[in-house]
C-alpha cells in the first residue's frame, strides 16, 4: 500500500504527458539496449572460444622432449631423446592430479588408398588413452586402438574426418587397407568431427595409430635416426625403398656401411623415445599441481640431480585459453563501457525532462503542499516518477537489447548467450539511474515553498 | 474558545539589507461557523497574512492559536499535516490538476493523509462530495472540459474532502463571471449554515464581501475594521452548531 500508492501517482503523472515520458525513456531504452546486446554477444562470443578450446582437450598439457646438443650443436627443441612411453605410465601411475595421459609420436608422410593419396596434417602415433585425454570420444564409427593394438605394434588405424572425405569419397573405409609410407594399416574406425583449433589448423586431417607400429614400421626409427625430429621420415629402412625417389639427394658426411658391415655389426638397439607426452589434468584447478608432480616424477625417472635443468617442457594450455578469452573479456568490457556512457546519458537526459518537468508543475507542487503533502511526499513523488521512467526504459531496453542481439546472431551468424545477469544488473542500474538522475529534480521540488509555488506563472 | 486567535503577529520580509515590514501587529479572533470577508487594497499584507492564517508561512513574531493549538512555532511538515486534516483551500484559478478526471483532482489530498485511507474509500468519499456539490455527472471530466464554475466547485469538494473545520477562499470568484459567482458564493453560504464550517474568504470585491457576516479590512499591515472588539456577539451565536457537530 505505502510503495503501491506513490507508484500509481506517478503512473498517473506521466500519463498526463505520453510523449514526452516516452521520449524521455527512450535515452534509457537505448542504454538498456546497448548493454544487454553487448553483454549477450559478449557471452556468446567467450562461449564459443571455450567451446573451441575444449575441442583441443580440457586441461590438457604436454610434455615435450628438452634439447639435445652434441660437441655445442644443438639439434633444437625436441631432439632429446629422453622421453619414453614408460614415463607416460608412470605419469599416470603417479601423479594423482592427471586424469589420464598418452604418448605421441609424429610422423608426416603419404597415405595412400586405391588411386589416391594425401599428406594427412597430423600422423599421431599413441595409446588408447589418446582419445581420453583430448575428449574425443565416441568414435563417429567402427572400433578405437586396443592396448593389445600398442603392445603388439598391430597396423591398425584410426582416420580423421577429413583424411575419410579426401581418401574414400563417401566409401565407408571401415576395414579397408590403406598405405602409410609403404605400410598397409587397416582401419578400424573414424574420428567424429572437431573442426579448426585455435591457430585454424584441421584437427580432423588426422591418422591415428598405436604409437610402437608408426614409431618402428612406418618411421622406422634406429640408431640411424633416432628420432623423426632431427632426420626426415624419407631416409628410412629398407623396407621404404620407394621413398627414395631422387637417389644422392643428400652427400653421407661418413662413409656408408655396407651390407656386410651392417650385418656383421647389427645396431639391434630400438629408441623407445617419444616426441611428446599428451597428459589431461583432474581439472583446471589442478593444473599447477599435474605440473608440478609430472615434473616431479619426470627428474626422477631421468635420474636429474637436483640443481640440473630439466631435459623437457611442460606446456600448459591454458595460457593461450587464457589469452584468448581474456582478449575477448577486455573487448567486451569496452564495449560495455561504451554502452555505460550511453545508459548515462540517457540518465542526464531523464534528470533534464525532470527538471523541466518540475518548472512545469510548480503551480501542482505548491498545490500539493498547500493540501497537505509533506517535503518528503514530493521528493518521493517525483523520484518514484523517474525511478518508474528509468525501469519501464530498462525493461523496454531488455527487450531491444534481445531482440537487436538475436537479430545480430539470424543476420551475421555471431554467436550470442542471453545472460540473465546481464538483466538483472541492466534492471538494477536502471533503477539506480533513476534514482541518482531523480533526486535532483525531485529534491529541488520538495524544495520550493509552496506560497511562491501557487503563485508560479 | 475561539477557532482562530492571532495576537499581535508580525511579518517583516528580508529584502536585501534592509527588513520591509508587511504585516505590523494583527491581532485577530474568529469563531467557529464564522463566514468572514477579508478585504484590502493590494500591497496591504492581505495575501500576507492569509497565508499565515493558513498556515503555509510563518509569522515572524506573534501568537497563532488554531483551535487552542500554538502552530505558529511548528516545522513545515507539522503545518502539511495539519493544512491536510484542518484547512481546506480554494484559489483564484482553481489549481486543479491538468488531464486528471475531477474524481481524482478531488481524491488527491487523501492521497496525503496519514491515517490510511484506501483507493476504493478514497473515490467513494471523493464521489459523494462530488454529487454534494451537483457534479455528479461530472465525475469522470477532465478539468478543461468543465467549465469555470464546475471548475471551482470541483475546487471546492477537493478542499472540502477531508472535512475541515476552516475553509480559505482566495478571491474564489475573480476568474468568474457573475452568474457563476453567485453561483459559487451560494454553495459557501449553504457550507456555511449547514455544515458549520468557518470560512475566510479573501476579496477586494465588495459584491462578494457583502455575502459575509462580518467583513475583516486591513490596511498598510493593520486591521482597520472588523477586528476582533466587535465580534463577539455574532460569534457566540454560532458557536452552538459548530460544537453539536463536533460531538
Amino acid at each position: 500500500m505505502k510503495v503501491y500508492r506513490p507508484i500509481l501517482t506517478a503512473m498517473k503523472a506521466l500519463r498526463r504527458n505520453p510523449m514526452r515520458a516516452m521520449l524521455t525513456t527512450l535515452g534509457i531504452v537505448i542504454g538498456v539496449g546497448a548493454v544487454i546486446a553487448m553483454m549477450e554477444i559478449g557471452a556468446g562470443s567467450s562461449a564459443a572460444i571455450q567451446q573451441t578450446i575444449s575441442s583441443m582437450g580440457a586441461n590438457v598439457l604436454a610434455v615435450r622432449p628438452g634439447t639435445a646438443s652434441s660437441g655445442g650443436v644443438s639439434f633444437g627443441s625436441g631432439s632429446a631423446t629422453t622421453l619414453t612411453a614408460e614415463d607416460c605410465e608412470a605419469i599416470l601411475r603417479q601423479c594423482p592430479s592427471v586424469r589420464s595421459a598418452a604418448p605421441v609420436v609424429r610422423a608426416r608422410t603419404q597415405v595412400v588408398y586405391g588411386n589416391r593419396n594425401w599428406v594427412p596434417s597430423f600422423i599421431f602415433g599413441t595409446t588408447p588413452s589418446f582419445l581420453e585425454v583430448r575428449d574425443w570420444t565416441p568414435l563417429a564409427e567402427g572400433e578405437p586402438l586396443t592396448d593389445r593394438d600398442v603392445l603388439n605394434a598391430n597396423k591398425v588405424c584410426l582416420l580423421g574426418q577429413t583424411l575419410v572425405r579426401e581418401l574414400f569419397q563417401g566409401e565407408s573405409p571401415i576395414g579397408k587397407d590403406i598405405r602409410v609410407q609403404n605400410v598397409s594399416f587397416r582401419v578400424a574406425g573414424v574420428l567424429s568431427s572437431k573442426g579448426a583449433n585455435m591457430m585454424g589448423m584441421d584437427q580432423d586431417d588426422i591418422l591415428l595409430a598405436p604409437w610402437t607400429s608408426i614409431k618402428y614400421r612406418v618411421t622406422g626409427s634406429t640408431l640411424d635416426n633416432p628420432n623423426q625430429s632431427t632426420t626426415s621420415g624419407s631416409s628410412g629402412g629398407s623396407a621404404n625403398t620407394l621413398s627414395n625417389l631422387y637417389p644422392g639427394g643428400r652427400p653421407s658426411l661418413y662413409p656408408e656401411r655396407s651390407d656386410v658391415q651392417a650385418a656383421n655389426n647389427p645396431m639391434p638397439v630400438r629408441f623407445a623415445n617419444i616426441d611428446q607426452i599428451l597428459a589431461a589434468a583432474q581439472s583446471t584447478d589442478e593444473i599447477p599441481a599435474a605440473i608440478q608432480n609430472m615434473t616431479a616424477v619426470l627428474r626422477e625417472r631421468h635420474r636429474l640431480r637436483p640443481g640440473e635443468s630439466d631435459d623437457f617442457h611442460i606446456h600448459d594450455m591454458t595460457e593461450m585459453t587464457e589469452t584468448l578469452s581474456s582478449t575477448s573479456t577486455l573487448m567486451t568490457n569496452l564495449l560495455l563501457c561504451v554502452a555505460m556512457i550511453s545508459l548515462v546519458v540517457g540518465g542526464v537526459g531523464i534528470m533534464n525532462i525532470m527538471l523541466v518537468s518540475v518548472t512545469e508543475r510548480t503551480r501542482e507542487i505548491g498545490l500539493r503542499m498547500a493540501v497537505g503533502a509533506r517535503a518528503r511526499d514530493i521528493l518521493r513523488q517525483f523520484l518514484v516518477e523517474a525511478v518508474v521512467l528509468c525501469i519501464v526504459g530498462g525493461a523496454l531496453g531488455i527487450l531491444v537489447g534481445h531482440g537487436g542481439s538475436y537479430l545480430v546472431w539470424v543476420f551475421l551468424r555471431w554467436p550470442v548467450e542471453t545472460s540473465p545477469v546481464a538483466i538483472a544488473a541492466a534492471v538494477l542500474v536502471s533503477a539506480s539511474v533513476g534514482m541518482v538522475f531523480g533526486f535532483y529534480p525531485a529534491w529541488k521540488a520538495s524544495r520550493l515553498d509552496p506560497i511562491e509555488a501557487l503563485r508560479y506563472e | 474558545m475561539e477557532l482562530i486567535e492571532l495576537r499581535n503577529i508580525f511579518k517583516t520580509y528580508p529584502m536585501g539589507d534592509i527588513a520591509v515590514p508587511v504585516l505590523k501587529g494583527v491581532s485577530l479572533s474568529v469563531g467557529r461557523g464564522e463566514l468572514v470577508a477579508l478585504m484590502g487594497v493590494s500591497g496591504s499584507g492581505k495575501s500576507t497574512l492569509m497565508n499565515i492564517l493558513g498556515c503555509l508561512d510563518r509569522p515572524t513574531s506573534g501568537e497563532y492559536r488554531l483551535d487552542g493549538q500554538e502552530v505558529s512555532q511548528l516545522t513545515a511538515d507539522e503545518r502539511a499535516l495539519l493544512r491536510n486534516h484542518r484547512l481546506g483551500f480554494v484559489f483564484q484559478n482553481f489549481n486543479l490538476l491538468a488531464r486528471t478526471s475531477a474524481l481524482e483532482n478531488v481524491a488527491m489530498p487523501l492521497s496525503y493523509t496519514a491515517g490510511r485511507v484506501s483507493e476504493r474509500e478514497a473515490r467513494r468519499r471523493a464521489e459523494e462530495m462530488l454529487c454534494r456539490l451537483g457534479l455528479e455527472d461530472r465525475l469522470r471530466h477532465e478539468p478543461s472540459r468543465l467549465s469555470g464554475g464546475e471548475q471551482q466547485r470541483v475546487a471546492i469538494a477537493r478542499a472540502l474532502i477531508n472535512h475541515p473545520p476552516l475553509l480559505f477562499a482566495d478571491e474564489p470568484t475573480g476568474n468568474l463571471d457573475s452568474r457563476t459567482s453567485d453561483e459559487v458564493l451560494r454553495i459557501f453560504q449553504e457550507l456555511h449554515e449547514e455544515d458549520g464550517i468557518t470560512i475566510i474568504v479573501v476579496t477586494h470585491d465588495p459584491q462578494v464581501a457583502r455575502h459575509a457576516r462580518r467583513v475583516i479590512r486591513i490596511h498598510d499591515g493593520m486591521i482597520v475594521e472588523g477586528d476582533s472588539a466587535s465580534l463577539s456577539e455574532p460569534t457566540e451565536s454560532r458557536t452552538d452548531p459548530a460544537d453539536s457537530r463536533r460531538k
